[in-house]
């Protein structure tokens, strides 16, 4: 059982400002059934710009409808660059906060109100933001999320990274990447770990014998825990072809593949010049 | 008032079985290895609690070693039956729906080495018998299948799966903590090899389980520095947990066939119920144990509907994802194939000996409104899944 403390129980309870409007100045939509939770913002300015009309709906826990509710309260009557001052940590101090593993929470609801004022800004002609790369292509998490999930709440760890943003809690191949990027903020050097050397030339048995070690031994674990797995159908010269099994060959949450970590990983242990093709795609 | 459906997390120890283990704290306390008569007067107890346990499972008592409960009978025989082995065999055979107590230990193996088959199971929850037929090979060591599924209660041909593995001279061990007590199960006729039970699922005490090991199966033992459990299990005994397991094993068989009945007609009321009222909802697995139900709700989330059951009174638990801590859903409901449209939004409610269909018609007044309530709140209803 959770820990919530009143405050979310009465917000999960009597959530206010439920709803949509009609022809509103902005929509965020963040998250998705897959994902587990989803949260949509609408809200209106009134001729002060300064935020008029509220209204949310979430799929999610008791924590995600709680600290969408707080969020559409703590934003009323603020302007949009009041708004976006707004932390995930302000969100989860004012319900009195709420635990580790709950703050993704906090930080849909912030995520929420940015893309409900960005997709404004866009409406009004004003310069979108850089799009920023997936890391976690389970759950779509961007780098720049990542990274300001880590600047704002003082993560350090990985298990930190995923209670705040979920990156990293599904199939968990991105975890060393969430370590990397630990590591360039926060500035120190990761623990050396032995990693075997990349071979200069390979023969085609020699490379079929590393990437199945590959496989093995970097994306093999991670799938095999989500109750997936892959197969290494053939290699071809320089491509290598590889059917996923079970929950992966399922699992198109973002519209990203698998593809690419397989081929990152394959690259970087093997030779630089593999191309990954899943085993359908191969013979169109 | 609190309406407790949650019977498969775990079960009221029955009012009997409190009785029959209370002379055991502070009375009969001796050590049954004890050479005085004080501790050996205990010994007939527990082999009256080994004798009732085995009536339970059409066993002899020889067969029934008391262990610290479901998880250590599942250790013991997994790990138990590979060691003996020696490693002369490397390949272990699993489902993809097994509890953890079964997948933990399993995935320790594999780590040292072994290679392991875990067997599908279709969206109706039911195993892939012929998947499982190709996977057993000579290098086979281990079978690992549970009698039914503790998320949906879905029953496995465990009778059939048995043969097979007799055929091949194939250690076969089955999690049956969910099935035994609930359905008739007798091993006389069915010649399983390990099979692990567990005293609080079936309204015995925590902190006691048994392992059931036929006659002549070879198995080393996990825990040492004792001779108790015939060398198979060390460890002064438990005595008032094994007495309670004796006596909820006792109260399991009366009737049992009986109950069998009432629970399922209890339990088709209320999934009946609820899907005749409440929108989008969805049931998981068939072929079940009489007292589970597994349903899931379109679009909406589970630890949500068991928060707000939970101020009913009304106990049951969800597989989504926020409610167990973790990210994902359920790995019974996602091996099932069950959409994510519905993944996130499951509830199982299990129902024991217990319950009434008052209990019953008072989940079915408060849910449709729950269900309905949440469905406001949730922005995929009105577009059927997607955003726009």
């Amino acid at each position: 059982m959770w820990d919530y403390t009143d405050k979310v129980m009465d917000h999960f309870r009597n959530p206010r400002n439920v709803g949509e409007i009609k022809q509103p100045d902005g929509v965020g939509l963040v998250g998705s059934l897959a994902c587990g939770d989803a949260l949509k913002l609408m809200f209106k300015l009134d001729d002060q710009n300064r935020i008029d009309q509220v209204k949310f709906q979430t799929f999610g826990c008791a924590s995600a409808i709680a600290s969408s509710s707080a969020m559409t309260e703590m934003i009323k009557g603020k302007t949009l660059e009041e708004a976006e001052a707004i932390t995930n940590q302000e969100i989860a101090d004012y319900l009195g906060g709420l635990p580790d593993q709950k703050m993704h929470c906090s930080v849909m609801g912030r995520d929420a109100l940015l893309a409900a004022i960005d997709n404004y800004r866009k409406g009004k002609g004003f310069e979108r933001k850089v799009e920023s790369r997936v890391v976690c292509t389970c759950f779509g998490v961007s780098e720049q999320d990542i990274e300001r999930a880590i600047r704002e709440n003082h993560l350090k760890t990985v298990e930190e990274v995923t209670n705040y943003t979920k990156a990293g809690g599904g199939c968990g191949t991105c975890a060393p990447d969430i370590e990397a990027i630990l590591t360039r903020i926060l500035g120190s050097p990761p623990e050396e770990v032995a990693v075997p050397q990349k071979p200069k030339r390979l023969t085609t048995i020699q490379k079929i014998k590393l990437v199945e070690e590959t496989l093995e031994r970097e994306i093999r674990p991670a799938l095999r825990k989500d109750g997936g797995d892959i197969e290494l159908v053939d290699v071809d010269g320089n491509l290598v072809i590889v059917s996923l099994r079970g929950n992966c060959a399922q699992c198109r949450v973002a519209n990203f593949t698998l593809k690419d970590v397989v081929e990152v990983k394959l690259r970087e242990f093997v030779s630089d010049d593999l191309v990954v093709v899943e085993e359908a795609m191969a013979g169109m | 008032m609190t309406i407790y459906l949650d019977n498969n997390a775990t079960t009221i120890a029955a009012p009997e079985v409190v009785e029959a283990m209370r002379p055991f704290w502070s009375e009969q306390y001796g050590n049954a290895s004890s050479m005085h008569s004080f501790g050996g007067q205990v010994k007939r107890h527990i082999d009256r609690a080994r004798e009732q346990v085995a009536a339970l499972i059409g066993a002899s008592p020889a067969e029934i070693v008391f262990t610290a409960g479901g998880t250590e009978s599942d250790n013991l025989a997994i790990r138990g039956a590979i060691e003996a082995l020696e490693g002369s065999k490397k390949h272990i055979v699993t489902s993809r729906v097994e509890h953890p107590a079964v997948h933990s230990p399993i995935k320790r193996l594999e780590n040292l080495g072994y290679h392991l088959t875990e067997v599908r199971v279709d969206s109706d929850g039911a195993l892939d018998l012929e998947m499982l037929d190709r996977s057993i090979t000579p290098q086979t060591a281990l079978v690992s299948i549970m009698w039914a599924n503790n998320e949906t209660g879905v029953l496995f041909p465990i009778e059939e799966i048995a043969q097979r593995c007799k055929e091949r001279s194939v250690f076969f061990h089955s999690d049956a903590v969910q099935a035994v007590g609930k359905i008739p199960i007798d091993l006389s006729r069915v010649p399983v090899d390990l099979l692990s039970i567990s005293g609080h699922k079936l309204h015995g005490p925590k902190g006691v389980g048994a392992l059931f090991i036929r006659k002549r199966t070879k198995l080393l033992p996990q825990l040492l520095g004792g001779h108790q459990e015939g060398n198979r299990r060390a460890g002064t005994e438990n005595v008032p947990g094994i007495v309670g397991l004796g006596q909820a094993a006792e109260l399991a068989l009366e009737g049992l066939d009986k109950e069998v009945v009432r629970l399922a007609t209890l339990r088709d009321r209320l999934e009946k119920g609820i899907l005749d009222r409440c929108k989008g909802a969805r049931l998981n697995g068939r072929n079940r144990l009489p007292n589970t139900l597994n349903v899931s709700f379109e679009f909406i989330e589970g630890e949500s509907i068991l928060m707000m059951l939970d101020e009913h009174g009304i106990c049951a638990s969800s597989g989504s994802a926020c409610a167990s801590g973790s990210l994902e859903p359920s790995h019974v409901l996602r091996a099932m194939g069950v959409p994510f449209t519905c993944a996130h939004g499951s509830i199982r409610f299990s129902l024991s000996r217990y319950n009434t269909v008052e209990e019953i018609d008072q989940v079915l007044e408060v849910l449709p409104g729950i269900v309905d309530r949440l469905r406001e709140l949730s922005p995929f209803v009105q577009n059927g899944g997607s955003w726009a």
